[in-house]
């Protein structure tokens, strides 16, 4: 029942669907890229004020969704995810002509609100309502840019996996909710006298693991993957990897916690399996790319890989490895999105490791950015990259899963390959040539260099003294367990 | 608190020397010079203030500084630094050749000098961090620091190959290291499995019990990444490659400093927190010990570059480093210490007069040089020391070194000893290659060439009485180290069931 005093709790999620129906009508009075621009930003910013408002305990709203500590937490992430995402589309989408721009940050703030909804479910009606909102949204800014070459192919593209995965996943929900009688988490947890060796619980897991498998693009389920960062826009791709992936991830963990017992038997064996298919052949197949996208989407994979190694530890260490992971994961994903964004002339985008030869003789400061945050995917110590990595090892040994761990370690070492590829490539060239060649920075604002500063910094920050996050992730994300 | 402050000047320094490279390259070379002149006065004046630190005779409390701050207290990490005997050698070489690293590439760096000095600092800084650290996990933390300014040192202002060479570099140290970051997460939880405490504090960690199995595990972990980073045969493949490519600072800090802290690491880590399992691997390390002196010393006399050249004979001088810590005895501690240092000081000379003469002729290839004693009678006499020390002349510091190690390994294992020492007489042959090919011989070049400026006759002059003085009075080295190896080989034996050295076969 939803009730007046619960709204307060739904805050976040009514201001985010305020703003976008206002940044609608305004839209439809008069077309302003810089008016819907300061709109969503302003909305956005509310909507993370409003999350101080909840309290930090577990709250039913309806039966649809549980407002708690973790929820805050991943909402936290996604709005302020959506915040900067905003801003780096700003300068992004001003030079090009070609398309209207109201609609694109209506579609945006959609598809954050399904994210945000996602993060809260506890039902999984509620889980596949919002995913399918926030599907929805994206299949609209894939295809964004509608003149490039690229565009109309990747939201087919993602259209087609999205809705086949979504119709597995559904058809898992139903035979899950064959077997237990209930589709809530929370209830689910409760149920001791149900058997969850049956066969058809286990199909209806299976099911729901493609369907989940594909969202976080897990191997084998990972093609579409590199074609949809790609050719997607950089703001979109920053989205793709981070938002899109991370609420998944957190209904992901709230199913592993509320399923926890003899789950370890076979589904924890089969996200073991994709575990380390993700980490050994997404990074594998990161090594010979040329296109700085397609890297990064094989990277991605081999990062959601690492994390579920930590989920697998079903440990405290382990969700709190997760949570610490994956904010250093969205730093990383959003502040190499944005630089890559950031430096796109207003024709298309520096899409070939070749194109970053020489920058930081043209532009010293953005090259030691993508530097740092290059390292920090790479786990290299004084970024936020390296803590993250520590601590999925360190519940990984403390759980004693030590295959797991060696693999994490032998893939990341694989990785580093890739990374240091790129970082050579910016500092190579010599002055005087490189200095020759003018590089008109077409996706470029103040602001968004300022934002991308304050992640660098924060990414520092992070990775040097990392016990104010810690602390936080045990007051919210802890007391889920 | 001083620990901290040494670490945090040179850091400091690093980012005002970039930021002031950006309208004066001059500006920023001072800077650099005077945060390591900083450092090493405020070192100094600590030496003076404790003068009792290296006279004490071995029953005395040893650590001399202790710095505790808390980190990540969650999961039980500090930011603790400690100095005791080893430490305070370590960190005077470190800041010795810091600041000849910065004098090496005051003409040599000519493009984005800022950020040159940036890298040089931190480099020094996460090396001296290395030498301090009595937190596993702030240990690993700077080791891995250490890599990146060495990567970008390498990697830009590099010679013809250094892409490849950087790459390789960076490779081999960081999987290597990875290897060792489980091994001390594996540590921490066993550990804490057994106490209830979980801490990465060296100390605690020191008097774990652990499984005679899980130990030697953990143990190959952490030899992982120091055989690898020493280099040690057969892991040596990155360093002459890194060596031959790398400017002279870099080749300096690589050879005098890098490598230094896997030696350390091997003594203050893999022994003491693993006695038993490093006695059952000490076969093999002999093994690999020796075949990296011989095998080392082989490859030396093949090369042409005169850069690999002394890489390599950096191979083949680990190797009795390798071979002085596994025979476990005070003497051969004593010995490893001391080659620490005096290889540190020889082979950084000589790489800066590798470089200086690549400023001079462009080229690095001995088949190009010769008959340089005629123009440069300055450098040649000088290269004649550093040759003499290499070859191990008595009188220099690398004699008492590799005597003492040898003396070591003699009471443990003559077979080894004796193959050991066979190496000198092969080491003997490569030092004297490198006089004859370059300063004697016949004349392959029309050069004009200067002789040293007094920059490099001031880093110079700095390495020979260095050279001289550890050669000549060594006793101040071992009375400073002498509490610490003590107490390292005692730590080997009591926990283990010490087999008697066998003298007779």
């Amino acid at each position: 029942m939803l009730t007046s005093e619960s709204l307060y709790l739904i805050m976040p999620h009514i201001v985010l669907a305020i703003t976008a129906v206002v940044v609608m009508l305004v839209t439809a009075i008069k077309r302003n890229h810089t008016v819907s621009f300061v709109l969503s930003l302003l909305g956005t910013a509310i909507a993370f004020a409003s999350l101080f408002i909840i309290p930090n305990e577990s709250r039913k709203v309806t039966t649809l969704f549980i407002v708690d500590g973790f929820s805050t937490f991943f909402l936290g992430l996604i709005i302020v995810t959506t915040f900067f995402i905003i801003v780096f589309s700003h300068p992004y989408f001003r030079g090009r002509k070609e398309v209207k721009k109201g609609e694109y940050y209506i579609l945006l703030l959609i598809a954050s609100l399904g994210a945000i909804a996602m993060a809260n479910s506890d039902h999984f009606i509620a889980f596949f309502l919002a995913l399918e909102v926030m599907s929805l949204s994206m299949y609209g800014l894939l295809g964004y840019l509608k003149k490039s070459p690229f565009a109309i192919e990747t939201a087919i593209k993602y259209l087609i996996m999205a809705s086949v995965s979504a119709a597995i996943l559904l058809f898992g929900f139903a035979l899950i909710y064959t077997h237990t009688g209930t589709m809530e988490l929370s209830e689910m947890a409760n149920m001791v006298e149900v058997n969850k060796d049956s066969i058809i619980f286990l199909s209806g897991m299976a099911l729901v693991i493609v369907g989940v498998g594909f969202k976080l693009a897990l191997v084998p389920f990972h093609l579409w993957t590199p074609d949809v960062y790609a050719g997607a826009s950089a703001p979109i791709s920053a989205f793709v990897a981070t938002i899109s992936k991370g609420s998944v991830f957190a209904f992901l963990i709230r199913l592993f916690i509320d399923l926890n017992g003899d789950l370890r038997s076979s589904v924890w064996i089969s996200f073991a399996v994709f575990s380390v298919a993700s980490m050994l052949i997404g990074n594998w197949l990161a090594l010979r790319q040329e296109n700085i996208k397609r890297l990064l989407g094989y990277s991605s994979i081999a990062h959601l890989g690492y994390m579920i190694v930590a989920l697998l530890a079903a440990s405290q260490s382990g969700v709190e490895a997760v949570a610490f992971y994956m904010v250093a994961y969205f730093i990383n994903m959003l502040a190499a999105f944005g630089i890559i964004g950031y430096l796109s002339p207003k024709e298309g985008e520096m899409l070939n490791i070749e194109d970053y030869k020489g920058l930081f003789w043209k532009n010293p400061w953005m090259a030691i950015l993508f530097t740092g945050v290059l390292l920090s995917l790479a786990g290299i110590p004084l970024t936020a990259g390296f803590l993250g990595k520590f601590y999925l090892l360190l519940s990984g040994v403390g759980s004693t899963l030590w295959f797991l761990v060696i693999i994490l370690v032998v893939s990341s070492g694989i990785g580093l390959f890739y990374y240091l590829r790129i970082i050579v490539a910016l500092f190579s060239g010599r002055k005087e040539v490189a200095e020759n060649e003018a590089l008109i920075p077409g996706g470029s604002s103040v602001l968004a260099g300022i934002v991308l500063f304050g992640l660098f910094v924060f990414l520092l920050l992070i990775g040097v003294y990392p016990s104010g996050l810690i602390k936080i992730i045990q007051t919210l994300v802890t007391p889920i367990l | 608190m001083m620990l901290a402050e040494l670490i945090i000047i040179l850091m400091l320094g690093g980012v005002i020397a970039w930021l002031a490279g950006k309208w004066s390259t001059v500006v920023s070379k001072w800077i650099a010079l005077i945060a390591v002149l900083i450092d090493s006065i405020i070192f100094i004046l600590f030496l003076a203030q404790h003068p009792e630190v290296l006279n004490q005779l071995g029953d005395k409390e040893d650590w001399l500084i202790d710095f505790h701050r808390d980190w990540i207290p969650q999961i039980g990490a500090s930011f603790h630094l400690a100095l005791d005997g080893l430490s305070l050698i370590m960190v005077a070489l470190t800041l010795f050749l810091g600041v000849v690293a910065v004098l090496a590439s005051w003409k040599e760096i000519k493009s984005r000098v800022g950020f040159h000095y940036f890298n040089i600092l931190w480099l020094l800084a996460g090396i001296l961090g290395v030498f301090l650290a009595m937190d596993l996990l702030l240990f690993y933390f700077f080791w891995e620091i250490m890599l990146i300014p060495m990567f970008f040192l390498l990697g830009i202002w590099g010679y013809e190959r250094r892409k490849e060479a950087s790459l390789k570099f960076f490779l081999f140290t960081q999987i290597s290291g990875l290897f060792m970051l489980i091994a001390i997460l594996g540590l921490y939880f066993v550990h804490g499995l057994n106490t209830g405490e979980y801490t990465f504090n060296y100390f605690a960690l020191l008097d774990i019990s652990i499984s005679k199995q899980l130990g030697f595990w953990f143990m190959c972990g952490f030899l992982i990444a120091f055989l690898v980073k020493l280099p040690a045969f057969p892991f040596h493949s990155w360093l002459p490659d890194a060596h031959t490519h790398s400017p002279t600072a870099g080749s300096v800090i690589l050879a005098g400093l890098m490598l230094k802290t896997a030696a350390y690491g091997l003594l203050r880590f893999v022994v003491p927190i693993f006695p038993e399992a490093s006695q059952t691997i000490a076969p093999l390390m002999m093994l690999l010990g020796v075949a990296g002196i011989l095998y080392g010393a082989k490859l030396t006399y093949a090369q042409d570059d005169f850069k690999r050249l002394i890489a390599f004979s950096s191979v083949s001088h680990m190797g009795f480093i390798v071979i002085g810590i596994f025979s476990f005895n005070v003497l051969a501690y004593q010995g490893t210490v001391m080659q620490m240092v005096a290889h540190g000081i020889s082979t950084s000379a000589l790489f800066v007069i590798a470089g200086a003469i690549k400023n001079r002729i462009g080229t690095r290839d001995m088949d190009k040089m010769g008959r340089f004693w005629e123009q440069m009678p300055g450098m040649g006499g000088i290269t004649v020391v550093f040759v003499m020390a290499s070859l191990g002349l008595p009188g220099l510091a690398n004699f008492i070194a590799e005597f003492l190690v040898l003396v070591g390994v003699f009471q443990v294992s003559i077979l080894w000893s004796v193959l050991a020492t066979t190496g000198l007489i092969a080491s003997m042959i490569y030092s004297l290659v490198i006089l004859q090919k370059i300063f004697y011989g016949e004349s392959h070049s029309k050069h004009k060439l200067k002789d040293f400026s007094i920059r490099e006759y001031l880093i110079m002059t700095c390495f020979i009485v260095a050279i001289f003085w550890l050669g000549l009075f060594p006793q101040k080295v071992i009375t400073t180290v002498k509490p610490v190896i003590q107490k390292i080989e005692q730590q080997a034996q009591i926990k283990f069931d010490y087999v008697e050295p066998k003298t007779k076969r």
